[in-house]
Formats: C-alpha cells, sequence, structure tokens
C-alpha cells in the first residue's frame, strides 16, 4: 500500500473512532484504458480513472456507511456515516483483525503497461483475420487494459491491499443477408496480456461456419446441448442465486436445508474459486478483508457450501467465506466470484454425435428475465444449431428453449470433457436429456 | 468550477470538436431484504469527463478530481488525434446556454431520509404480513443530480434534476418450488408518485402465494393480449432499439433493412419516442451533446418514418438531429439512446380483444426484455389463460419473444388505454440503468412464441 494514501486511510479510521466503536475504510480504484473499434475502424481511444471510498462504522451496536469518490473530505464522510447510524440496522458481525491470506497471482505488470499502439494493432488482426474468412461481416470489437487497487482496513488491525491487472479481447460481428440478421464473437480476458488473436479468431470463425446454412426444429420436447456460453446464458444464475447465503437466510433459496443431499445429477460438480491464477475475478481477499478461499457447491451433485459476507453469516450463525463483494456504493453483500463447472467425461463432438435429433445451444437470449430465484430459465436461441444424426446441420432462427434447473440438472445430463473460461464462469458443455422448445411457424 | 475555468480549458486545442462534462450528484438507497434493514445509505459522487473529436476519431477521459481540466482535455485531444484517420462528420447545432434547475411537485431532495425509510417499512411490512409469503425485497432509490456541459462550440449548459425508482418484490416458498412477484415504478424525483401505492403492493403479494399452485403453459405459438406495462416493454424491445441509428449509420445492410417508407406494421401503428414529452423519468430539455429534446415518431400508420440519433450519426446519414446522445454517468461517453417510448392509443377497447380469443393468453407486468434487433424477448412476470373469450386463471411467468420482421405485422389491434411505465431502467452497451420510460395501450399479437412447458 502507498504511503499517502495509508496514512490517509489510517486519519479517516482515527477520526471515526473517536465517533464510533469500530471502522473499516474502504477505497478501491480503476484505471484502465480500452481501445475500440466500430464497423471495422479504430474509433476511439478512453482513458478512465475512478475511485470509491467507504466507510463502514459500528456505532452503539448500529451500522452506519457512507461513500465518496475522492477522500479530500475525509470530515463529511465521518458525518455522514454517523448520521445514516442512526437509521442502520444492528451490526452483527466482528471486522476482522489480521489475517492470513493466500498467495494469489493476479497482477502482471505487462497487463498493466501494454503499448496502445500495439492494442491497435491486435483490435485490427483480429478484425482482418476474421474479415478473411467472411468479407462481409461488420465487426465492433474492443481491446482493454488496466489495474485496479483494493485496500481495505479497520479498527481491529484488518488490513489488506492488491493490485490485480486486467487485458482484455472481444469481437461481435454482424452478417447481415436478405433480413437476416447473424451475431458471431467471443471474448477473452486475463491479467496477463494477451498477445495472440488465434483462439478468438478460431472460435468466431466456426460459428460462422455452422450458421453458414438454417435448419428448423418442430415444438417439442428434446435433447439440448448446452456449450460453455450456452451454460453460462441460461444455467448459471439460477444457480448463483441458490448458493448465494442471503437468499438462504431469507429462506428462497430452494437448496435451502438441503445440504448433504443428492439435489443434482452425480455428474455435476461445482465450485467457486476466487483463487485462480491470473483471472480477473480471482482475490487474495474480499472487499471486506476475509481471505479467499475455494468453496465447493456441488460435489457429485450433492449440495455441500454456500457462499456468505460477515452480516450475512452472522445473522445466519455460520462464518464468512471471503465473499463479500461492494457493487458501486453498496455495503458488501455474498458474490460468486469464479464459478467452476468439474470437467465430465464425454467429449464434444461424442454429445453432438449420441444424439438423433436435438439443439445446441450457444446463446440463449433472455433467458435470465424470469423466475431465475425458483431455478427457471426461458430464451430465445440467438445462436444455436440443429444437430440431425449426430451432425449440426445449421442454425436455428426464432425458437425458445425452457426449464428449470432442478430438473434439468438432476436428470441423466453428459458433461463435456473440454472446459473454457466464459468471463468469470470456467466450464465444459452440458447435455440436457429432455427440454422444452417452442418454435415459431 | 467556474464557468470560465471550465471556458479556457476548452480553448485552443487542435481538434474538430471538444466537449467537458462535470457531474455531482445525492443519492438515497433504503433497502428491505426480509425483517432486516439491508442498506441504509446516502452516497456521493463527483467526477467529470472530456471527449474531442479529431478527423472521425474520439478520445475520451474520465476521472474524479476536475483539477488540471486543461491537461485532461489535451490528453482526450492527443487520444482522438491517436486514432482519427477519416473525416469528421459531426451534425451542426446551435450553440445552447442555459441553466436550469429542475423540481419536482414533492421534490426526493427535499424528504427527509426518515421519511423515505418509513414508507419502504410500511410497504415491506404489508408484504411480510401477507400470509405464506416467505419474505421481501423493497428497494427505494433517489438520486439528485447536477450536470455542467460545455462545448468548445460554445455552449454552457447547466442541468439539475431528480430522477426516483421503487421495486417491491415478494417471495413464496413451497418445499423447493420459489415463486415471486413484483412491483417496479419510478418518477421524475417526484416522491409523491411512489407513496400510497399500499394497495398494489397488498396484490403484488397476494400474487407470489398464488403462483405456486399455477399451471405453466404450454411452449409454442399462442394469440396474446398485452397489458399496457409490457407492451411498453415491447415497443421499447421490438422497435426501440433497432430505432437507435448507431446500430445502422455505418451498417449499409441495416440501412437497407431500416429505410424510411418501410412497412412494419398495420395502419394502426404509431411509435413515438421524445424526451420532450415533459415529466416522465426520460425527459429533459438538453441531451448530452447539448441538443434540444424532441419528439420523434419513429412508426407512422405502420411505416418507418424516423430514428434517434446523436449528432454523429445525424450526419453520417443525412438526417436530422433528435436529441438522443445519453451517457448514463461521467464515466461514460454518450451514445444513441431511447428516453420516453410508446405505442400511441389506438380504438380498440380490452373487453373487445379478449372477447375475440378462444384460447389464448394474457401477459402483464415485466421480468424485462432484450434483443439483437431481429430477434427480441420480453417477459411477462404475470400470465392469464384466456378461454372462450374471458380471462381465466392464473398462469406460471412466461418469456415472449419476436422477430421484427413478423411480429410487429402480427399486432392485430390496439386499444384505447395507453398507460406509461415508469419502473426499471435500459441497459445498452454497459451502460445501465439509464431512466427511460415506455408505455402503450393494451395490445394483441397473433402467433406470439413462448417459451413455457
Amino acid at each position: 500500500m502507498s504511503d499517502p494514501l495509508k496514512s490517509r486511510i489510517e486519519q479517516v479510521l482515527l477520526m471515526a473512532g473517536k465517533r464510533a466503536q469500530e471502522a473499516e475504510v474502504f477505497v478501491g480504484s480503476v484505471d484502465d484504458t480500452p481501445v475500440v473499434f466500430e464497423a471495422n475502424r479504430l474509433k476511439q481511444l478512453q482513458t478512465n480513472r475512478g475511485m470509491l471510498v467507504a466507510l463502514r462504522i459500528v456505532r452503539d451496536g448500529k451500522l452506519g456507511f457512507a461513500t465518496a469518490t475522492s477522500l479530500d473530505d475525509i470530515g463529511s464522510l465521518v458525518d455522514r456515516a454517523v448520521d445514516i447510524s442512526h437509521f442502520g440496522a444492528p451490526a452483527r458481525f466482528e471486522l476482522p483483525s489480521g489475517q492470513e491470506y493466500p498467495r494469489v497471482s493476479v497482477y502482471d505488470r505487462e497487463a498493466e503497461t501494454f503499448d496502445v499502439d500495439a492494442m491497435v494493432e491486435l483490435g485490427q488482426s483480429l478484425i482482418a483475420r476474421v474479415r478473411e474468412h467472411t468479407p462481409d461481416l461488420l465487426c465492433d470489437a474492443s481491446v482493454g487494459r488496466g489495474a485496479a487497487l483494493v485496500h481495505v482496513m479497520n479498527s481491529r488491525g484488518g488490513e489488506a491491499s492488491f493490485t490485480r491487472s486486467y487485458f482484455g479481447l472481444a469481437l461481435e460481428g454482424t452478417l447481415i443477408r436478405g433480413t437476416d440478421i447473424l451475431f458471431v464473437g467471443d471474448s477473452e480476458s486475463s491479467c496477463h496480456p494477451i498477445r495472440d488473436v488465434d483462439w478468438l479468431v478460431k472460435s468466431t470463425v466456426n460459428q460462422l461456419e455452422l450458421s453458414r446454412r438454417q435448419a428448423a426444429l418442430t415444438t417439442g420436447h428434446m435433447p439440448v446441448i448446452f456449450t460453455p456460453h450456452g451454460v453460462v446464458s441460461a444455467l448459471i444464475a439460477p444457480l448463483a442465486a441458490a448458493f448465494n447465503g442471503r437468499v438462504v437466510l431469507q429462506g428462497v433459496s430452494p437448496l435451502m436445508n438441503r445440504t448433504g443431499e443428492q439435489v443434482f445429477s452425480p455428474e455435476l460438480s461445482l465450485r467457486d474459486d476466487a483463487t485462480v491464477a491470473y483471472r480477473p475475478r480471482s482475490r487474495p481477499c474480499d472487499d471486506e478483508g476475509m481471505p479467499s478461499r475455494v468453496i465447493p457447491l456441488v460435489e457429485h451433485g450433492v449440495v455441500s457450501g454456500f457462499i456468505y459476507d460477515l452480516q450475512t453469516a452472522a445473522l445466519a450463525g455460520t462464518r464468512s467465506t471471503g465473499s463479500g463483494d461492494r457493487a458501486g456504493a453498496s455495503l458488501p453483500s455474498p458474490s460468486v466470484s469464479n464459478l467452476v463447472v468439474q470437467t465430465g467425461k464425454t467429449g464434444f463432438e461424442d454429445m453432438v454425435r449420441g444424439l438423433d435429433e436435438g439443439l445446441v445451444v450457444e446463446q440463449l437470449m433472455g433467458a435470465t428475465q424470469t423466475n431465475v430465484l425458483g431455478g427457471d430459465f426461458s430464451g430465445n436461441v440467438l445462436l444455436g444449431y440443429k444437430v440431425e444424426k449426430g451432425e449440426m446441420v445449421g442454425r436455428v432462427k426464432d425458437t425458445v428453449v425452457s426449464g428449470n434447473v432442478y430438473q434439468a440438472l438432476s436428470a441423466a445430463i453428459a458433461v463435456g470433457r473440454e472446459a473454457r473460461w466464459v468471463g468469470a464462469v470456467h466450464t465444459p458443455a452440458i447435455l440436457c436429456p429432455d427440454l422444452a422448445v417452442g418454435v415459431k411457424g | 468550477m467556474q464557468r470560465d475555468l471550465i471556458e479556457s480549458a476548452l480553448k485552443g486545442h487542435e481538434a474538430d470538436y471538444v466537449e467537458v462534462r462535470l457531474e455531482e450528484s445525492r443519492s438515497t438507497s433504503v433497502r428491505y431484504r426480509g425483517k432486516e434493514l439491508e442498506e441504509i445509505s446516502q452516497p456521493v459522487s463527483s467526477g467529470g469527463n472530456v471527449r474531442a473529436l479529431v478527423r472521425g476519431g474520439w478520445g475520451f477521459v474520465s476521472f474524479n478530481e476536475p483539477g488540471h481540466l486543461r491537461e485532461k482535455v489535451g490528453l482526450a485531444v492527443a487520444h482522438a488525434r491517436h486514432v482519427g484517420r477519416g473525416a469528421t462528420s459531426f451534425a451542426a447545432t446551435e450553440p445552447a446556454v442555459d441553466v436550469l434547475n429542475e423540481t419536482a411537485a414533492k421534490d426526493c431532495s427535499a424528504i427527509a431520509l426518515a421519511e423515505k425509510k418509513r414508507l419502504a417499512e410500511e410497504y415491506n411490512e404489508i408484504v411480510l404480513s401477507t400470509p405464506r409469503v416467505e419474505t421481501s425485497v423493497v428497494a427505494y432509490r433517489d438520486r439528485r443530480r447536477r450536470v455542467v456541459f460545455a462545448s468548445s462550440e460554445g455552449s454552457y449548459i447547466e442541468q439539475s434534476n431528480s430522477d426516483l425508482a421503487l421495486r417491491v418484490a415478494a417471495m413464496a416458498r413451497d418445499g423447493g418450488d420459489v415463486q415471486q412477484s413484483g412491483l417496479s415504478t419510478g418518477s421524475r424525483g417526484d416522491f409523491g408518485q411512489v407513496e400510497g401505492l399500499h394497495q398494489q403492493v397488498r396484490e403484488t403479494a397476494l400474487r407470489a402465494v398464488e403462483l405456486l399452485s399455477a399451471p405453466r403453459v404450454s411452449s409454442g405459438e399462442h394469440w396474446v393480449v398485452l397489458d399496457p406495462i409490457l407492451a411498453g416493454v415491447f415497443v421499447h424491445e421490438a422497435f426501440g432499439h433497432l430505432s437507435e441509428a448507431d446500430f445502422t449509420y455505418e451498417n449499409e445492410r441495416m440501412r437497407q433493412i431500416m429505410v424510411v417508407g418501410r412497412r412494419f406494421g398495420g395502419d394502426h401503428l404509431n411509435i413515438v419516442d421524445g424526451a420532450a414529452v415533459p415529466g416522465l423519468r426520460g425527459s429533459y430539455r438538453y441531451d448530452d451533446e447539448g441538443v434540444p429534446a424532441a419528439r420523434t415518431y419513429l412508426v407512422k400508420e405502420g411505416v418507418l418514418v424516423g430514428r434517434l440519433h446523436s449528432r454523429e450519426t445525424a450526419a453520417k446519414m443525412a438526417e436530422p438531429v433528435t436529441g438522443n446522445a445519453r451517457a448514463v454517468d461521467y464515466h461514460h461517453p454518450p451514445i444513441v439512446r431511447m428516453t420516453n417510448t410508446f405505442i400511441e392509443a389506438g380504438q380498440a377497447s380490452f373487453d373487445g380483444m379478449v372477447g375475440e380469443i378462444k384460447e389464448g393468453v394474457y401477459v402483464k407486468n415485466w421480468y424485462g426484455g432484450t434483443t439483437s434487433m431481429e430477434m427480441f424477448t420480453f417477459s411477462a412476470a404475470e400470465a392469464y389463460a384466456i378461454r372462450n373469450g374471458r380471462v381465466a386463471e392464473l398462469l406460471r411467468p412466461v418469456v415472449l419473444s419476436g422477430n421484427i420482421f413478423t411480429t410487429l405485422e402480427n399486432v392485430d389491434a390496439i386499444g384505447d388505454d395507453l398507460q406509461m411505465n415508469q419502473g426499471g431502467g435500459c441497459g445498452k452497451s454497459g451502460q445501465a440503468p439509464l431512466p427511460v420510460s415506455n408505455g402503450s395501450p393494451h395490445i394483441r399479437i397473433r402467433r406470439c412464441l413462448i417459451g413455457g412447458a
């Protein structure tokens, strides 16, 4: 931690300590530089710098909280936290004193300082190579780099800080033929610089190849293979909600009181892991200064854990799992970091080959805008392919897929052998043997 | 920061255009989750950005500290020079100098925190006291914001206004089956508009319990009637986003599809967007490029007649500016966005629409919506069977799906009961939630695709 910043934070703690029994200061700052391409051309270069300061106090047993976007006026920050404490909820937790943190590598100086002209070249080569395959494709792309700093200090001597670098590449291509609009694309991110666009080019070209022809299904029940993107677009949100300790505490997680029970297929294992090296959601500690650790959620289909922050854990009579996350200027709340679905035994090609008729879903649009809490998903197949006699024969359109994760993942699913990152989720493909598919016409 | 400092920082740079935007805001957030007051806070935020245009390339710099503004302008100009390789096209507008201090009838900035907390608590107690309701979320949020905009062309505009949103959700559980229902509303800062909703909150809570015993509708095509709230989400997703010219202006094929004069629906279909429609969450006097707000017909008598523009898209397409460039906050550059979007009232009656349906679905209220231009989804939070011309039993929530080239044509009746919905917010390119409103009368759609059991 830099000395001027640390001494400023200590001043806040000192000032707050005179008016409250406990205090905690969180400072998060980001500095990022995206290069943006629009319609195949370089369009915009940005520098974004931002800071959030959050003060949480416990005063006469009640929580006070205030945030600001600078450390200039710390008097007002303390005053506002004290004002809020008159209304605040009872604090049920104790702030952590000095902790042992795991070593989690999340910083690479080369990502933070990557040359802007080299970023421009990466974006240009990405677009050029995808358009070598399909010259009519209109591409938007971005190449971004940056770093985020997190500092947490509290009045019990707890102190944590880390710097994380970030590098990202993203491509979205649009292909219009008559009134048919096809969207393809993918993205990649890391704490290391990504110097090579091969993987992203290959993934996008594969989507273009599979979408060359169109194919139609008929309304009914059928096997559906979710690719890693498909898994993330449809199945992850209901699971992330159900394993959230806050939802459990509220009594509305379908998984509450089911620890140790076989709820899902034995093929399914799932964990939350903030310690994976060089991932942009990894961290040695959470936003409350609690150490990160691997949290098993599902082991061979058996429910094995939930995620908690300090306050939720205290209310539920358990311990924080190091999952306290701050979204914007909000108080910490439990949130997953990197969700990892354990790879299975079935190769993707074998999954497809095994189907007489079915559907491969790459992107299910709008799938999480329904009763996610109850496990439902339902959406439009933005990108997906019909399977006929063991082969992907063409892109489907005007097709909807819906289901409920507690039914869909308890059945005889197959889990893929090859996994990849999609944002902060590492997952293989998953085959669900029987889902409702609706088709127009 | 003083006007002369901002104006002098803008002078003397080698750029086609430069603008500065400085923003200060104070928000209130009160959120109950079950019995717990999960959060009560009044965050303050200040920051700004500079955007520069050189030979068709944009530089953008955002920050919290407005000090050394001239250097920040210099960096944005250097960024723009770095990427500008073509020609600038940027529609001319008359520079504006104006100071607008908008206060709502019962502006949230003048309401004590204790009163906001009391209202949220009252609604929360109604939900929690409903038999068989397991838990609740009541989230109240408001923001008073002052934005200063100045450009190298001589515009200097100060706008102060408030925005407010309220969300109430009730959850019920029966074993592993969890159902929820919600109420989402808001206003342009008027606290009075979220008071007195006790009866609606009670009905919302009761519905969560009722859903536990509701059946699912089958997947496939159905004849559906949409209530004004869901129809508002429908028009936002189905046509609103496609009308945003940044999807079109550099895409020759898209320009051919979205050509003025093309028919998308029947003669009864009229779609409007406009920030100049006063008093709604998407209303304002000037957009984030200093362009005066307008009221724009997107579809008139079923035919595409206009679209939404920033100064850049308007120039590239040689169409008039509409004042639709908006940024969600100072971290982001303005992009083309909707404001208040609605289907104008027609002549059909609700009873008449339902009366003609032997078997169908009445869909109400919303979870969300999303679009990929051609295909889109809009999800209903409530659904009811329609049988022999009458609204019958409650069904589980459904996600509806459409295709721009067929679904608007399949709108076969438009009601006479236009209502605007002020709940929620819009997301695009990582900028969310942007205050917008949308609305419609009841509408009916033939052969609408539903994802169900």
